[in-house]
């Protein structure tokens, strides 16, 4: 067996696996703000609140409802859409015709409202959950012991970025969603209905928020402050991927997952700064993202 | 204001030289407990409680320090009705900054005897200044860096629960015994989680036992697959989680997926609290061990206390929580017994008396101001065992102060090396 810096190739294979898993849910995140952003200029810094609260709607479905985790799949991405929808249509459609950095300071205020009334309500150390039997167990790859879970997630995640970008990109109501960015008078001029088309768009990106929280549910700790680390590292991602660009945040994602697998096995003190080095080199290379338009 | 409140001693003294003639002319009405109402300044004993009320600490401490203050304060009530007690609280956000500027301002200007629980090393570190400067009482809770009553102790900063220890010597005695070696540690990137392997790498290798591998991972890490399988690549039999909270929480949850529990290898929390099994549930933390200073289902006397919290909160009391109430029992006693609130005079009495309630019972402080108690190596059970809610544990050994204590004489703290032995 060979080696690669003194580490066995197959430990690699096995990391570079786990990172393309972490990375699932960085692309999952990641497109969710893309997709707003892209069609509503709003910078969504409540996502990480709403991402939790996918995760608590999970718990509250199982414990209060016998709801199982499959069906809190579906649900808990509708529950939390449907806040998104009130949010987008209360406050947010206020301010749609300011500056950028009200919906940021609005939604950052929301997310930490968000926080603190679960935190009242559930405490800071958090709420069991459990991987739903059917996903319980592993299967040895000969170079990894891979929970079947893990597989689950790559695979869930993968589906919905591609059916997402394909929304988006290749159907009819995708076309619209485009031309009302591009032009929304025009569009509306057409007979479209605008707002709702930006309402219904900031619904479904805040529900991809939720439906990676579900997931994330039985593996990562179920608490109020679980979406605040991560946001900031999904904030970069999109930064580093363009902002507002539906592909280069899927493709971002998953490969930022990977570079910070590779780092937790070199010098894992860095794995969380290796993403806003890459950031900044990005940045200085190429100031709209890697795969953004120049404005 | 800033003046007087320097001179507290002298104030102090005119007020008690004016009501020594009242005292005096209805001595034969008064009982001794009434008397220490005239010594106390100001006729009240003000104490508060500072810990981290809504952030990551505070499910372990927080609000519920606060309530098993006012449980120790009402049960010191029965004890001596005429003392008066009034209790402050704040919420220090584990910033050192503000936990420093809001325990100065209860010290100077509020007129504050003691302070409580504390709850965080960072914080704890800035406190211990403020109230040695000031001669004033600090007790600390769930506090583990060693240094608080190490290099850095102070005469008047007392260390009620454990450190980092006292956390570490339990767990590596009893593996290394039963002949689990080498092991792996997966911790926290920071002071804490640093010092913590340090003080289990040193015991472990005084022990004869053998680090099989460490990692170090930054803080607010989510993902533990990568580390989980590095351990499992190291052929460690034990691995050992020196990270806290949420940070444990999702780490177990992920050990279960991976299945390393089947693979023979024994997992061990270095510092966990009651909260973190509930988060987790025993379906994930079965086998889990750990070391306690107090856990609430021991005796009777426990769970009279756990009964009473929990009609309060709704939780079952954390070791820290259980902490707090003795301490401050401990504390308004001897403010009791000897009917001054002056610092010296009260922690004269606290040090000559034994600890007498359920937390500790006959447990009395050593050189350094730490608190010389039994400790409990427990293990989390497995979910079929759980015959109560909130019964996660059973205790797997007693341990004993002489096995779970840093000798005095390996003592850095410049209390115990100039006191002549």
């Amino acid at each position: 067996m060979f080696e690669i810096l003194g580490v066995p190739a197959q430990a690699l294979f096995g990391q570079l696996l786990l990172g393309l898993i972490n990375g699932s849910f960085y692309a999952i995140l990641s497109l969710g703000l893309a997709v707003i952003f892209g069609l509503l200029n709003i910078i969504n810094f409540s996502h990480g609140a709403q991402y939790m609260m996918g995760a608590f709607v999970a718990w509250m479905c199982l414990n209060y409802l016998g709801i199982n985790y499959w069906a809190a799949l579906l649900l808990a991405p509708l529950v939390v859409g449907a806040t998104g929808i009130a949010i987008e249509r209360l406050l947010l459609k206020r301010i749609a015709h300011f500056d950028h950095l009200y919906g940021l300071l609005l939604t950052f205020g929301l997310a930490l409202i968000i926080q603190g009334v679960f935190r009242n309500q559930y405490g800071s150390s958090g709420l069991p959950y459990q991987i739903p039997p059917e996903l319980r167990g592993g299967q040895n790859l000969g170079f990894m012991f891979l929970p079947y879970y893990r597989g689950w997630v790559v695979v869930a995640s993968l589906a919905v970025c591609l059916a997402t970008w394909f929304l988006i990109e290749k159907t009819k109501l995708g076309a619209y969603l485009r031309a009302a960015t591009e032009n929304p008078t025009l569009t509306q001029a057409f007979g479209i209905n605008v707002p709702l088309l930006v309402t219904l768009t900031y619904g479904f990106g805040v529900a991809l928020a939720g439906f990676a929280g579900v997931l994330a549910a039985p593996i990562y700790s179920v608490n109020p402050n679980m979406g605040a680390d991560l946001i900031i590292v999904v904030f970069a991602v999109v930064v580093i991927g363009g902002m507002g660009s539906i592909l280069g945040a899927i493709i971002t994602g998953f490969s930022l997952g990977l570079i910070e697998g590779l780092t937790k096995v070199f010098y894992p003190e860095a794995s969380a700064t290796v993403i806003f080095i890459i950031m900044v080199l990005v940045l200085l290379v190429r100031p709209a993202g890697l795969f953004g338009r120049a404005a | 204001m800033m003046h007087q409140d320097r001179s507290r001693p002298a104030r102090t003294g005119r007020i008690r030289a004016s009501l020594l003639p009242l005292a005096a002319a209805f001595a034969t009405l008064l009982t001794t407990a009434n008397l220490a109402v005239a010594e106390v300044a100001g006729g009240t004993v003000k104490i508060g409680v500072i810990n981290d009320q809504a952030g990551p600490l505070s499910d372990l401490a927080g609000p519920g320090s606060v309530a098993a203050a006012r449980l120790a304060i009402e049960d010191f009530q029965k004890l001596s009705p005429s003392v008066k007690v009034e209790l402050v609280t704040a919420d220090h956000q584990n910033k050192p900054d503000i936990g420093a500027q809001i325990v100065r301002r209860w010290y100077d200007a509020e007129a504050v005897d003691a302070v409580f629980d504390v709850g965080n090393s960072a914080v704890a570190l800035a406190v211990q200044s403020i109230a040695k400067e000031r001669g004033k009482l600090v007790v600390y809770s769930a506090v583990g860096t060693v240094d608080i009553t190490g290099k850095q102790c102070s005469p008047t900063g007392l260390a009620w629960l454990h450190d980092n220890y006292n956390l570490v010597s339990g767990p590596i005695r009893k593996l290394k015994s039963q002949g689990l070696d080498p092991w792996f540690f997966i911790a926290a990137d920071y002071a804490f989680g640093r010092n913590m392997v340090q003080e289990s790498q040193a015991m472990l290798a005084s022990a004869g036992g053998r680090t099989a591998g460490s990692v170090f991972h930054p803080l607010g890490n989510a993902d533990y697959g990568s580390f989980l399988l590095q351990a499992q690549a190291s052929g460690a039999k034990v691995v050992a989680f020196a990270n806290a909270g949420e940070q444990l929480v999702s780490a177990m949850k992920q050990w279960n997926e991976f299945g390393m529990g089947a693979a023979g290898q024994t997992p061990v929390a270095l510092l966990m609290f009651l909260t973190d099994v509930h988060s987790m549930g025993l379906q994930i933390a079965q086998g889990l061990t750990t070391m306690t200073a107090w856990y609430w289902d021991l005796n009777d006397d426990t769970r009279a206390f756990a009964k009473r919290f929990f009609g309060m909160r709704g939780t079952m009391p954390t070791a820290p929580q259980a902490a707090v109430y003795s301490a401050i029992l401990h504390y308004l006693k001897a403010v009791a017994a000897t009917g001054s609130d002056d610092t010296a005079t009260v922690l004269a009495k606290m040090r000559a008396t034994p600890v007498d309630d359920f937390y500790a019972p006959g447990a009395t402080l050593r050189a350094d101001n730490k608190l010389v108690h039994d400790f409990y190596l427990v293990q989390a059970k497995k979910p079929a065992e759980l015959d109560r809610p909130w019964a996660y544990y059973k205790v797997v050994e007693t341990v004993k102060p002489a096995d779970a204590y840093r000798p005095l004489s390996e003592s850095e703290c410049p209390l115990v090396v100039a006191r002549p032995k």
